[in-house]
C-alpha cells in the first residue's frame, strides 16, 4: 500500500527540489511518459484541455528546465511551496491517486514576497523500483490570473 | 487663527501647482514617445474617453462562445464593464454592464445563460438587448412609494454598443462614427484574419496574465518585430524566427493595425547573429523531445508565424499550429491584463488537438517564446520612474510608418503611435 506518509514525503522532496533551485532534478519525480499540465479551476470545470504548461513526457520537462536555464529571460526569483495534507483517493501496492492543496509564494530579486499561486495537485502515483513517481500531475490553480509570468514550475 | 489661514493659503498654493502640471510634449516625428504617457493617471482617464469609448472597435469575445440564445459573457472595453449576449433573434448584443439605477454591475459571472438580466441590488430587470424592462415595486407597495408616473423606463438604460462580427470575432464600439469593421481593419488585415480564422474554431483554454505595466507597453511589444528574436532566445535557437527569414510587416493606413509574418527557410541560414556576437545563438541547446515543435502543414502559403494586432488591444496569433486570440485590457495607469484564448478548429482530430496543446507551451504566461513579454513591460515601467520629461526612441527603420519586407524595424510601433495620437487629438 502506498500510504499517506510516503506521499507527504514525496511532496516534501518535490517542493524542496524546486524551492532550492535544483531544477535539473525536478524531472526525476516523473515517469518517462508522464502527463504534466498547469491549468486553473475554470478551465477544468469547462473541460478545456489546454494548459499554460502541457507535457506528455518527462523529456519535455527536462527541456523546460533547459529552456529556463539557457534560453528564457526572467528576473531572478524563487518559490516557497507549502503543501497541504494529501487526500488519498485510492491506493494499492503499485499505484495511488491523491489530491493535495498547495500554496506557492514567489520571492523576487527585489526582495518582495507575494502569494503567487494556490491550488490543488491532482496526482497519480506509481511505484517503480520502490520509488514513487508521478505518472500524472494536473496542477489546478485557484486563480485564473498569472502575475507577470510563470517561469519556475509548480 | 492666523496660523490656520496660513496653512489654508499654502494648501491652495499646492492645488494650483497640481493644476499647472506640465502638459505632455509630443515631438513632431513619430520616432519619439514621451515616457509620461505610460505613467500618468490623467492620460489614462483621457484614453478611456478618446480611445476605448472613441471611434474604435474593441474585441469582446468569440462568436462561438455565444452559441445559444441567452448565452452571455462579461468583459471590458478599456476599463468599462460590458455584457455581450446572444438574443433569440440570433443577433449578438452588447451593453454597458451597469445598472442605470445605482450603477451596480448587472451581470456578475464571467459567462452564463439567461432569459433576462436582473441587478442584484434592487432587482431592476433588463432584457437581452439591454433595455430596462422591470423596476421592482415600480407602483409602490400598498399605494405607498414607487416611481413617479412620469418615469419612463425606455428613457433609461445602460449604454448600448454597436456590435460587429468578423470571422467569428465579436467587436463592440461605443461610437456611432466608427467606420464599418472591414473598413476599420483595412483590406490587408481582413485578409490575414480570414487566412487564420477560415473555418469554425473552438476554445481549448483561457488564461489571464496580469502585466505590471501600462497597456500601451504591451501594444508596442506585440507590434515590435525587432525584439522578437533578441529577447526571445527560444525562438531564435530553433530557427522559428530569424530577422533574415522571409517575412514582413504590414501596417494599415491608420497605423493602428498590423501584421508581422515569417516563413521558415532552412536554406537561408544566416550568420548575422554570430557576426554580432549576440547572445541569441546557442548551438549546444537542443530539445530532447522534439515533438514540441512537430506540427502539421495547415496553411498552403507556408507562413509559420503571423502576429496580427487591431487597435487598440486585440491580437490574433498563429505560431505554427498554435492559435490564440489575446485581449489586452488596461487596469489603471500602470497595470494591464492580457486575456489569452487558446484555439483549435471545431473539426480538429485528437492528434491535431494534441499538437496544438504541445505547441501552446510556446505561448502564454509560461510560454517559451512569450513569457518574457509579461515581464519586459514591467522593466520599462520601473525604468522610466522619475524620467517623465524624457522620451523613448522608436527609430529602427527610420521615422516612417509603412509596410515593408524587413523585420529589423519599429514601423508598426510608430504606426500604433500614429493611431494613438490621432484618437487622442495630439497635433504635432
Amino acid at each position: 500500500m502506498i500510504d499517506l506518509l510516503s506521499i507527504m514525503a514525496f511532496h516534501a522532496a518535490y517542493a524542496d527540489t524546486i524551492d532550492s533551485d535544483q531544477l535539473e532534478s525536478w524531472p526525476n519525480f516523473f515517469t518517462p511518459d508522464t502527463l504534466y499540465r498547469v491549468t486553473h479551476i475554470e478551465n477544468e470545470q469547462e473541460g478545456l484541455p489546454a494548459g499554460i504548461v502541457w507535457a506528455d513526457s518527462c523529456a519535455m520537462l527536462e527541456d523546460r528546465v533547459a529552456a529556463l536555464r539557457e534560453a528564457n529571460i526572467y528576473e531572478r526569483q524563487r518559490y516557497r511551496h507549502l503543501m497541504g495534507i494529501p487526500l488519498l483517493l485510492s491506493s494499492n501496492i503499485e499505484t495511488a491517486q491523491a489530491t493535495t492543496p498547495f500554496m506557492v509564494a514567489r520571492i523576487m530579486a527585489t526582495g518582495e514576497t507575494q502569494l503567487f499561486a494556490t491550488g490543488l495537485f491532482r496526482d497519480r502515483f506509481v511505484k517503480v523500483q520502490d520509488r514513487l513517481l508521478l505518472a500524472e500531475r494536473v496542477v489546478v490553480c485557484d486563480s485564473t490570473v498569472t502575475d507577470t509570468l510563470m517561469a519556475l514550475p509548480l | 487663527m492666523e496660523k490656520c489661514d496660513q496653512y489654508r493659503q499654502r494648501d491652495i498654493g499646492l492645488i494650483a501647482t497640481m493644476q499647472e502640471m506640465k502638459p505632455i510634449r509630443w515631438p513632431e516625428n513619430l520616432s519619439r514617445v514621451p515616457y509620461a504617457v505610460y505613467a500618468d493617471t490623467q492620460v489614462r482617464a483621457t484614453e478611456e474617453h478618446h480611445i476605448f469609448q472613441g471611434d474604435t472597435w474593441n474585441y469582446l469575445c468569440l462568436d462561438v462562445e455565444l452559441e445559444e440564445p441567452g448565452q452571455y459573457r462579461t468583459t471590458f472595453i478599456g476599463e468599462t464593464p460590458v455584457v455581450v449576449v446572444r438574443d433569440s433573434d440570433g443577433e449578438v448584443y452588447a451593453f454597458e454592464n451597469r445598472c442605470v439605477h445605482r450603477g451596480a454591475l448587472i451581470a456578475l459571472e464571467k459567462s452564463g445563460q439567461v432569459d433576462n438580466f436582473q441587478c442584484v441590488y434592487h432587482a431592476w430587470t433588463y432584457n437581452r438587448q439591454g433595455d430596462l424592462t422591470g423596476i421592482a415595486f415600480e407602483k409602490g407597495v400598498r399605494g405607498q412609494g414607487g416611481m413617479p408616473e412620469h418615469f419612463c423606463k425606455s428613457d433609461h438604460g445602460p449604454r448600448k454598443l454597436r456590435v460587429a462580427v468578423f470571422c467569428g470575432l465579436v467587436f463592440g464600439s461605443f461610437s456611432d462614427d466608427v467606420p464599418p469593421i472591414d473598413e476599420y481593419l483595412g483590406p490587408e488585415i481582413c485578409e490575414k484574419i480570414e487566412r487564420v480564422l477560415h473555418k469554425p474554431v473552438k476554445v481549448i483554454g483561457r488564461f489571464t496574465q496580469a502585466l505590471p505595466n501600462d497597456w500601451k507597453l504591451y501594444c508596442e511589444n506585440v507590434r515590435d518585430s525587432y525584439h522578437a528574436s533578441l529577447l526571445h532566445m527560444f525562438f531564435t535557437t530553433f530557427e522559428i524566427n530569424r530577422l533574415s527569414q522571409k517575412g514582413g510587416v504590414i501596417v494599415d493606413e491608420s497605423g493602428g493595425n498590423h501584421v508581422s509574418f515569417s516563413m521558415i527557410d532552412p536554406a537561408a541560414k544566416d550568420a548575422s547573429y554570430k557576426e554580432q556576437g549576440l547572445r541569441s545563438d546557442h548551438d549546444r541547446y537542443r530539445l530532447k523531445d522534439t515533438s514540441l515543435l512537430a506540427g502539421f502543414d495547415e496553411w498552403p502559403d507556408g507562413i509559420s508565424l503571423q502576429i496580427l494586432s487591431v487597435f487598440p488591444g486585440f491580437v490574433l496569433q498563429q505560431i505554427q499550429n498554435c492559435l490564440a486570440v489575446r485581449q489586452l485590457l488596461p487596469k489603471g495607469h500602470d497595470r494591464s491584463e492580457l486575456n489569452w484564448v487558446y484555439l483549435g478548429f471545431a473539426d480538429d482530430t485528437p492528434e491535431r488537438l494534441k499538437v496544438r496543446m504541445k505547441q501552446s507551451n510556446l505561448v502564454g504566461p509560461a510560454g517559451f517564446i512569450s513569457m518574457e513579454d509579461g515581464a519586459v513591460g514591467g522593466f520599462v515601467q520601473r525604468g522610466i520612474a522619475g524620467a517623465q520629461d524624457m522620451q523613448a526612441i522608436v527609430e529602427m527603420g527610420g521615422e516612417v510608418v509603412g509596410t515593408g519586407e524587413g523585420r529589423a524595424t519599429e514601423t508598426s510601433v510608430r504606426g500604433f503611435w500614429k493611431a494613438y495620437r490621432q484618437h487622442m487629438g495630439v497635433t504635432a
